[in-house]
């Protein structure tokens, strides 16, 4: 155990120190939440009007959205990354060293949940600064789900990359996965405005329950039934895919 | 210290691997190594010699735990390679065909960090790194990112990487490639010391003669996956009976004469490329006069003569028919 917070601990700093040492990553990972809330936001505030939309404000129902969409879009990319490295033979280097295998993954994993949330706290404060006004619990209770969501989507990210070993597979599969989610999960529009079939059919994505929990919490509703629903589910996702992801390292000498 | 009292380093019996073709036709599966039987013994430095896709890599990740064999048996520093892979890890270094570092890391970092997960301190690592690099003329790259390193220097990298925690066996897949005529030797100064100072194991594949005749003890020949010859280069070499003598003719006619000449003096049937013979004899500095004179009775002369001491290459063509090269 003391081993595998140590090879995971080694694993991390390095992926930080790589991506923190890369200037344009760091511009996008700032910019892109405040232009997200720029662009988009404007637009929500007359939807918002639409009767069936959501209690609370227009922010309150479009932050939580953007943050989830934050934690599965930003993750599902990263499997890239570890395609490059496959092929750099950094991969296979350190899979001949004692450290554990799936430390190598959860490190890296571990890198991309903190720059996430890191990018999730800049885009609520970007929220405050057109109105959002939410608790500093609430802030941690959302980002605590957004970092689940993360955690999931990465590990998933890297299992796939591992197996296919190819950009131009990821990608393909990637956008097939990730786009249904989003689309299904009323993340940029509620559920709540859609026809009843495609309500129904969403209510067995488990993103849209986790969507629905973080929209409870900015309304001020943590102890609720919703909420509790939401991150049950985000903690099971993880679970799930780490078991994957865990797995995809270790099947490499296959 | 006589062979059999030393320790056993690698010792496999039957080790197989086989990679499966995508879908059923089975007869596409790949038999990349087909029953290898290795033994090498501690303190020595083994040469793995073959051509491209002879399975020398596939061997070497198979005994680094890096692939799992189809079939045989593998003991690594007296460990169960099957089944204790984690305590294999312990004990060895290992150096890829292809590369280890990423681009974007600076090198001086990715020595530390690599040092860390063979369990070294921060400390301990930065202190052995830079005086690898010093060892392998790298001073100066520790602040360099990968990317910018020259292709032989991020080779030299890579060696240093592999042998960072000081490894009791290294193996390394082609270490010289891509280094140039004075990294070479010095880094073949450098595995020999290895062995002289702190009685690491090398376990080395290479494409090159010289380099197996100049750095390695022991030498295991392997072809289409199966060892084909194992011995010191000394040894293999005086398998090959005698020495070569290559003429350079003139024209066809004197070529054929040549073919001739060779097929009742040589020891093997002579080989033709274009107008040159290769002869096999038992002694060269006794066959050349003899020859000459012969091809003096019949008014022709060569126009290039060649003697030449048999080089592992030779080994090589007699024990597989084919030339390293092909
Ligand atoms: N992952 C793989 N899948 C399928 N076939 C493979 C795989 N890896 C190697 N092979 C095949 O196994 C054989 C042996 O390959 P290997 O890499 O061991 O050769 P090598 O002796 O290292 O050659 P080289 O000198 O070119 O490095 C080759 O025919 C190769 O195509
Ligand atoms: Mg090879």
């Amino acid at each position: 155990m003391k081993q595998y917070v140590h090879d995971t601990m080694v694993v991390f700093r390095r992926a930080m120190t790589i991506a923190l040492r890369n200037p344009v990553w760091i511009f996008v990972s700032i910019f892109q939440p405040i232009l997200y809330l720029t662009l988009f936001g404007p637009l929500l505030e007359r939807v918002a009007q639409v009767p069936g939309f959501p209690p609370g404000d227009a922010w309150l129902v479009f932050v939580p959205g953007l943050l989830v969409q934050l934690g599965i879009f930003g993750a599902s990319f990263v499997g890239f990354g570890i395609v490059a490295e496959w092929r750099e033979g950094v991969i296979e280097r350190m899979m001949a060293t004692p450290a554990r295998r799936t430390a190598l993954i959860t490190g890296r994993v571990l890198r991309d949940v903190v720059m996430i949330t890191a990018q999730g706290l800049i885009l609520i404060g970007a929220g405050f600064l057109f109105g959002l006004r939410v608790s500093a619990l609430e802030i941690v209770a959302t980002l605590g789900i957004i970092a689940l969501l993360a955690a999931a989507f990465s590990y998933l990210s890297y299992a796939a990359g591992l197996m296919l070993k190819s950009e131009d597979a990821l990608a393909p599969l990637i956008n097939m996965f990730a786009l249904p989610i989003l689309l299904l999960s009323g993340i940029l529009l509620p559920m709540a405005l859609a026809p009843r079939w495609l309500q129904i059919f969403s209510d067995f994505n488990p993103i849209k329950h986790v969507v629905d929990a973080t929209r409870a919490i900015f309304r001020g509703e943590i102890m609720s039934y919703d909420v509790m629903l939401g991150s049950g589910l985000a903690l099971l996702i993880v679970f799930l895919a780490a078991f994957v992801g865990n797995l995809a390292i270790k099947n490499q000498s296959e | 210290m006589a062979r059999s009292e030393k320790q056993n380093m690698i010792r496999t019996r039957g080790l197989k691997r086989t990679f499966k073709a995508r879908g059923r036709a089975r007869e596409k599966d790949v038999e990349a190594v087909k029953g290898v039987d290795l033994d090498v013994f501690q303190g020595e430095i083994v040469g793995f010699l073959g051509p491209n896709g002879a399975g020398k890599s596939t061997t070497l990740k198979m005994l680094c735990t890096l692939l799992e064999p189809s079939g045989g048996t593998a003991t690594i520093v007296g460990t169960d390679l099957s089944k204790n892979p984690d305590e294999v890890k312990r004990h060895i270094g290992y150096i890829s065909q292809s590369g280890s570092t990423s681009s974007a890391a600076r090198a001086g970092d990715e020595l530390i960090w690599h040092g860390e997960l063979h369990g070294l301190s921060r400390t301990e690592a930065r202190k052995k790194g830079k005086s690898l690099l010093k060892a392998l003329d790298l001073e100066g790259v520790w602040e360099q990112t990968c990317g910018t390193l020259s292709g032989g220097q991020r080779r030299r990298l890579d060696i240093v990487m592999g042998l960072i925690h000081e490894p009791e066996l290294v193996f390394m897949d082609e270490p010289t490639t891509g280094l140039d005529p004075q990294a070479r030797t010095n880094l073949w100064g450098h595995i020999g010391r290895l062995r002289d100072e702190l009685g690491t194991t090398v376990f080395l594949t290479t494409h090159y003669m010289d380099e197996a005749d100049a750095l390695c003890d022991r030498v295991f020949i392997i072809d289409h996956g199966e060892i084909v010859g194992e011995g010191s280069p000394k040894e293999l070499k005086k398998a090959v009976s005698g020495d070569t003598i290559r003429l350079t003719m003139r024209n066809g006619a004197d070529t054929r004469a040549a073919m001739e000449l060779g097929s009742s003096l040589g020891t093997a049937t002579p080989v033709q490329v274009g107008n040159v013979v290769t002869i096999q004899v038992p002694e060269g500095a006794s066959a050349l006069p003899e020859i000459i004179s012969a091809l003096n009775k019949k008014n022709i002369e060569a126009i290039g003569i060649e003697m030449a001491q048999p080089t592992l290459n030779d080994v090589f063509l007699s024990l597989t028919g084919r030339s390293l090269r092909d």
